[in-house]
């Protein structure tokens, strides 16, 4: 490797491969407060219902714990934290499995507005969500389901007080309950990555057509929003609209992995519980090598994966020039672990874990849908190689 | 103890280096110099040339010796294995007779652990120590001797009681190699070098004061070497960027090197080289194959990820956290990484891999890497004892029936 290749996926010394001690004790307190809230009986309650979460649990933790404000400054209403901090509750949350609007409004729409908004939008429109009194999310994909901006079609075009938006946006996660929608959308006649620009506007507005999809994963709920001549305001700019939906998915890509580390872990987990539980031949499972064996494989690839979400975190945290390229690899590394550690588990479980009774498919649904969720594997993994330049 | 900030000890090392550092010194010179200042293993209890510094504050160290380009101690082969034994279990004469020696490079070492009967089952050995007055005398066979045709001295687990159970009957000694009744004949590896041996003990004398910790502790002491090995087998780091570096040091140690390396040569090529995979895609053209890409980024994602998890270990070890679990999974990862990166090697390569030699790609050293890979999930223990390790001490997972308790003597062997 020559030094400029080293250097390319050689994060800065300034990145911690440690979290301080405050870092864990924040998480301690929040694993304590979602073992209290989301056992799996609540997720499973609510993973039936349409909206999919509880908004007495949403105004705890945005009263007791300030959760949505966590990327958000100060001086917006927010808890003035950073990637790490945001990741540590993604994991939590992951791990938990909590039903809840999280990812849409702190991750994907806060940190939308945070990365495109004016000085004066951000004023705005941050405070509600920084305090939970407000949901919102941000629409990406179409129906190609690509994640790619450059495949965006939904055009908008300038009126006289603002943009009129036309086209069809899918897979928007808490897209039937976000009474905020961000809209990546392109001026009418533009490709690529030119014309690309954000636009808010409520969802209630004239125009704005919304419907739940029925999804694999239930606790995480998918809608899909038409757009008919729907009146919204430009977040930012036009010149730049690229640039912080990139950066807003990135640093998306970089939650979720921790996310789905979450999930991984509470996998593996229940799988080590079992095979020290489930007794056959006169002997428990997990006295057999090939279950040993596959623990101790499952346990690997989980740090492994973990390395490079806490790692994407940090790098992102300190803006390290190399952190988008993490978030790639971190999203790519994720999703193969969390779906393998899902597999697994359900093959350690044997036939119980096949059945609805069990909790783990409620995992295995999420790992499928994270798999997907942001672009899959073989997505991040060639942008990653273009990042690197190879 | 009062913290010291890595600028406090950047600062230190610095104006030390600036003092002391002359590429025109010989080589054995220069050690002495950092056994005596503690800079060469700042880790180290400072009665034993080190500075009693935290392993973060080391690297510090490190990193001041290469921006200035100087030459570390001698840190090749079973060397700081041995050193970190006997820093641990050695009496304080074993100590002065063999450390110093070892960070100047002066002497070489081997492990005699692993013998025909016993691989996997170290405790399984049967080379036999008997104490006949002041000495002991070992007969016995040792083999996949790494380096034993070089070194001066070597790590010999022996048994001292047939009696006892097999763990208890062991004991730890330091042997001089050179010695007659010590037989060293080269083994042939699948990769065509010879790098380890087979070695016969027949009436070797081993004075009693080269006896390590007390008699029957021999289990206990080789757990210390070989948690030393496998830690050492994650560092996934890329061979050190040495740009050219003139001056009489600089040339005693590449030929130092040369001589230690010799046996190792193929070494480097064990963790699959991944550092050469972006620069061998761009010349192959191979770069533009959209699935040789996908499994380009499927490496070094692993790679990278196996680095990070070193790190985080190290990290968590510096904050004063307990061991994660990160900790013991680099020798597991390690040839993880050596295997999917000779399959990256293959599909970059193509119908080239078949070739071998000088005439084949890069000289030879992808072929090596090809056919040197297997040694990886085999040496310093195999990855099914690392999956046990794994399993047992970090999950919590029964231990495997054992079938060899009561007297030595007894237990069933090949
Ligand atoms: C390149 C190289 C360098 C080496 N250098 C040295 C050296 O310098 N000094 C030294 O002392 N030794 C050295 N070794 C020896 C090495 O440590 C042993 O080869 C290794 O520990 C395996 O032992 P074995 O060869 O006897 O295989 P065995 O123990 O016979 O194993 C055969 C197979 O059985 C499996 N197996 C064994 N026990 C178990 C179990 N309990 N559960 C599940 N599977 C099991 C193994 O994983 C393996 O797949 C070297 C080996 C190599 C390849």
């Amino acid at each position: 490797m020559s030094a400029s290749d080293e250097s390319r996926v050689e994060p800065a010394r300034r990145i911690q491969f440690a979290f301080t001690d405050e870092q864990e004790q924040f998480r301690s307190a929040l694993r304590r407060f979602l073992k209290d809230k989301s056992p799996t009986t609540e997720v499973r309650r609510l993973m039936a219902t349409a909206e999919g979460y509880n908004p007495e649990v949403w105004r705890q933790l945005s009263e007791e714990l300030a959760l949505p404000g966590i990327p958000i400054p100060e001086q917006y209403g927010g808890a003035g934290f950073g990637m790490v901090e945001l990741c540590i509750v993604t994991e939590e949350l992951g791990r938990a499995l909590l039903c809840a609007p999280y990812f849409s409004t702190t991750v994907l729409a806060a940190n939308a507005i945070l990365n495109a908004g004016t000085e004066a939008q951000k004023s705005s429109l941050l405070p509600d969500l920084a305090s939970g009194a407000r949901l919102a999310t941000l629409a990406v994909t179409e129906l190609s389901g690509h994640w790619d901006p450059r495949e965006i079609e939904l055009v908008a075009t300038p009126v006289v007080n603002g943009y009129l938006l036309d086209g069809v946006k899918s897979y928007v996660v808490d897209g039937h309950i976000a009474n905020l929608l961000i809209v990546a959308g392109r001026v009418p006649a533009s490709v690529g990555h030119e014309g690309l620009a954000l636009f808010t506007l409520s969802a209630n507005s004239e125009g704005v057509q919304r419907r739940l999809l029925e999804s694999m994963d239930p606790t995480r709920k998918l809608a899909r929003i038409d757009f008919h001549g729907a009146h919204a305001d430009l977040l930012g700019s036009v010149d730049d609209g690229a640039k912080p939906l990139i950066r807003t998915l990135d640093q998306a890509a970089i939650a979720l992995a921790n996310e789905m580390m979450g999930g991984a872990q509470a996998l593996l987990d229940s799988a080590v519980d079992y095979a020290k539980l489930r007794v056959q031949f006169g002997r428990t499972i997990g006295s057999f090598q090939a279950i040993k064996h596959k623990l101790a494989d499952m346990l690997l690839d989980v740090e492994l994966a973990k390395s490079a979400a806490y790692c994407a975190a940090q790098a992102c945290a300190v803006e390290d020039p190399e952190w988008p390229a993490l978030a790639c690899l971190a999203k790519a590394a994720a999703s193969e672990t969390y779906l393998r550690t899902a597999a697994e588990c359900i093959q350690i479980h044997g036939g119980i874990g096949f059945t609805w009774d069990n909790d783990t498919h409620l995992w295995f649904k999420r790992a499928k849908s994270s798999e997907v969720f942001l672009g899959q594997p073989s997505y991040h993994r060639e942008l990653l190689m273009q990042r690197w330049g190879v | 103890m009062s913290r010291i900030s890595d600028e406090q000890v950047r600062a230190e090392v610095r104006a030390w280096l600036a003092a002391n550092w002359d590429p025109e010194m010989s080589l054995v010179t220069w050690r002495n110099k950092l056994a005596d200042s503690g800079w060469g293993m700042p880790q180290w209890p400072e009665a034993w040339y080190g500075r009693g510094l935290p392993v973060g504050l080391a690297r510090v160290v490190e990193e001041e010796f290469a921006n200035v380009g100087a030459v570390s101690v001698a840190k090749s082969g079973v060397r700081l294995l041995a050193a970190a034994t006997l820093l641990e279990h050695g009496s304080d004469l074993q100590k002065k007779k063999f450390l110093r020696r070892i960070l100047t490079g002066e002497d070489t070492w081997c492990q005699f652990f692993s013998e025909p009967g016993s691989g996997s089952d170290l405790a399984g050995a049967t080379t036999r120590a008997d104490l006949v007055g002041d000495h002991w005398i070992i007969n016995g066979q040792k083999v996949w001797t790494t380096s034993a045709h070089h070194a001066d001295h070597g790590l010999l687990l022996a048994r001292t009681d047939w009696d006892a159970p097999k763990h208890e009957g062991m004991s730890f000694f330091v042997i001089d190699v050179k010695q007659p009744g010590v037989d060293v004949q080269p083994l042939k590896q699948m990769n065509g070098h010879a790098s380890f041996n087979q070695v016969f003990f027949t009436d070797a004398i081993v004075p009693a004061e080269n006896l390590v910790a007390g008699v029957g502790d021999g289990w206990k002491v080789a757990m210390t070497t070989l948690a030393h090995e496998r830690r050492g087998a994650d560092g996934l780091n890329p061979p050190s960027k040495r740009g050219a570096r003139l001056g009489r040091i600089h040339a005693e140690e590449r030929s130092e090197l040369e001589t230690a390396n010799q046996p190792y040569k193929w070494y480097p090529q064990r963790a699959g080289r991944v550092d050469l995979v972006f620069e061998r895609a761009k010349e192959t053209g191979a770069n533009k194959d959209p699935y040789v890409r996908q499994e380009i980024a499927k490496l070094m994602i692993m790679a990278k990820s196996a680095e990070w998890t070193a790190r985080r270990a190290r990290a968590a070890q510096q904050h004063g956290r307990p061991q994660g679990p990160e900790g013991s999974l680099g020798k597991l990862a390690a040839s993880n990484v050596a295997r999917s990166c000779a399959h990256v090697h293959t599909l970059i390569t193509g119908a080239e891999a078949m070739l071998a030699g000088p005439g084949s790609p890069r000289d030879g050293i992808i072929a090596e890497i090809l056919v040197s890979v297997p040694a990886t999930s085999i040496a310093g223990g195999t990855d099914e004892i690392q999956r046990n390790i794994i399993s047992e001490r970090v999950l919590g997972l029964p231990k495997e029936p054992r079938f060899d308790t009561g007297p030595f003597r007894n237990v069933r062997k090949n």
